[in-house]
């Protein structure tokens, strides 16, 4: 495990490895419905909404951990109960702050009891709030995979009406677009990105791959598409990077791909304030 | 002479492309505004007016079909009004915009004709075309690239009026357009408004708050208040008897040399 100037033989022996080889396909695959939803989720300032799912999503792991099923069965349950009850209550209830945080604080409350019952054991709660990309195993990429597939047909299908949603709300409703529709499939999309890129980053880090890629992107490119690709980008380099030198360092995977999208967001934003006077686009994507 | 009590004769009605009989909205326990009858044909630049919580935007929402009425009826194009009528465009007041939406504006521009197609289809260069001459007829095509963010109040008004029009509309439905924009937007956007009501043949219905900027180009008024709604020629609609009738007390309607009108006894129902 040392690092050498050669970094195609580093990645080799690294991927000799089947817990760093399932770490990159579960990294990527998440990387990229992460880039994709986060677009959305940025776009409808659903940020908060999708920090609750996380959460709600935690209870539901902890859950399932106490009842001996695997923890991503709980969180699928507990994040997609929230999305049918945030979509339920329409697009301006996603915006209730306040009711959000109150239901959220108790889904905590209620993972920490559960783990608590759970013979007080606590490395599966550290693994769930934080991230365990490193313990994934073939058969967890093969489901991540499977949801993967299904987030992109499935965004792909809604995608212009979404964005017409997204942006244009009172005008997509009056030219007869399913408001209620749109509103459930996307909450429960993000509530499948949220639970998968929780294996990645864990609960409480959740942001680093579903809001700060994509807000970056938005500064980066002016076209819905375009602006997706780069999300995406930046999703992706921040997670193989942040395996990459997780590898060489005792540190966790998490804290290093909350860092680079960190430090990106950071520069982009610098960068723009620097040309703000002459109003023109960072890159013309 | 209580212009709501004027009926509408069968023949108008027919040929028009909005009429109203004994028209009632409201919502479930209240009722907004009753009995109203009111015709408007093709190629009309009509205001509506009234104060604030009068029901302007109601008015529009039974046009769009988002609301049906409690008794009466309303007809568009000879039909009962359908939620998603491709022949309305319509600008609604609110819009979920602000400064940090870094999108190109001719990408809103071209949602308005392809914004209920579903399926991934990127690149379609008859929405493209249309988006662009959509642009050019609110003289916005250099506003195409800019982000929507950074565009003024009177700059994203035309934006919207694009979107309205890139699916060739035969009736434009505009709420409070002119909020929030200067004397000169206000006229330059009136201006543009007119030309498009000609030069497309559209019924434009515009919600407004000030009706002076707009008399030089209106055909008709739907002025709504005190639960009543007037429809007429401006000058049949803004008299003292009229709108006395209208409000249910004593207004007078004073006009300054240059054809302005001021209201007067009625300013606590127009303060916003």
């Amino acid at each position: 495990m040392t690092f050498s100037i050669n970094l195609l033989s580093d990645l080799q022996e690294m991927l000799s490895y089947a817990f760093m080889q399932h770490a990159f396909e579960a990294g990527t695959i998440v990387a990229i419905i992460a880039g994709i939803t986060g677009y959305f989720v940025v776009l409808r300032r659903s940020a908060f909404t999708a920090h609750a799912f996380s959460e709600i999503g935690f209870a539901g792991a902890a859950g399932a951990v106490l009842l001996g099923i695997p923890p991503i069965a709980g969180l699928l349950l507990g994040s997609s109960i929230g999305g049918f009850a945030i979509a339920a209550l329409g697009r301006r209830a996603a915006n209730r702050d306040t009711q959000i945080g109150i239901v959220l604080a108790f889904a905590l409350g209620l993972g920490l009891l559960f783990i608590s019952l759970y013979s007080g054991y606590a490395t599966q709660a550290y693994s769930i709030l934080f991230g365990q990309i490193l313990g994934i195993s073939n058969d967890q990429v093969l489901l991540t995979l499977a949801a993967g597939v299904a987030i992109l047909a499935s965004v792909g299908v809604i995608y212009r009406p979404l964005l017409f949603a997204s942006l244009d709300e009172d005008v997509a409703e009056a030219k007869g677009l399913p408001m209620l529709f749109l509103g459930t499939v996307f909450m429960l999309l993000v509530a499948v990105a949220v639970s998968f890129s929780i294996q990645v980053t864990g609960v409480l880090l959740i942001f680093s791959l579903i809001v700060t890629p994509a807000a970056t992107a938005q500064y980066l490119a002016r076209r819905p598409q375009r602006a997706m690709i780069v999300s995406v980008a930046i999703a992706l380099g921040a997670t193989w990077s942040g395996l990459f030198v997780a590898y060489y360092t005792p540190f966790p995977v998490s804290f290093f791909i909350t860092a680079f999208v960190f430090g990106l967001y950071l520069l982009v934003r610098l960068a723009r304030l620097g040309i703000k006077p002459a109003k023109a686009p960072i890159a013309n994507l | 002479m209580n212009i709501t009590a004027i009926r509408v004769p069968e023949a108008v009605v027919e040929s028009s492309l909005i009429a109203a009989e004994n028209l009632t909205a409201g919502y479930q326990e209240k009722i907004v505004w009753r009995d109203a009858n009111f015709a408007i044909g093709r190629g009309e630049l009509v205001a509506v007016i009234g104060p604030n919580g009068a029901g302007k935007t109601t008015l529009f929402r039974l046009l769009l079909g988002l609301q049906r009425p409690i008794t009466g009826t309303i007809r568009v194009f000879g039909e009962q009004p359908k939620r998603g009528n491709p022949r309305i465009g319509y600008v609604p007041q609110r819009h979920a915009i602000d400064s940090e939406t870094n999108i190109e504006a001719q990408e809103l521009v071209r949602l308005g004709l392809s914004g209920k197609r579903w399926g991934f289809n990127p690149f379609s260069h008859e929405d493209h075309d249309a988006a662009h001459a959509a642009l050019g007829a609110v003289d916005g095509s250099e506003l195409a690239h800019r982000p929507l963010g950074v565009l003024s109040g009177g700059e994203l008004q035309r934006i919207f009026l694009a979107e309205a029009l890139v699916s060739n509309p035969d009736l434009l439905l505009l709420d409070e357009p002119l909020s929030n924009l200067d004397m000169k937007r206000e006229s330059d956007l009136l201006h543009l408004v007119n030309g498009v009501v000609h030069a497309r043949g559209v019924t434009a219905l515009l919600i407004a708050h000030n009706i002076n900027p707009l008399l030089p180009h209106l055909d008709k008024v739907i002025y709504i208040a005190n639960g009543k709604v007037a429809t007429g020629k401006p000058e049949q609609v803004l008299t003292s008897d009229s709108l006395t009738a209208l409000y249910g007390v004593q207004v007078e309607v004073m006009r300054d040399s240059k054809g302005n009108v001021a209201i007067i006894g009625v300013e606590e129902h127009l303060r916003r």
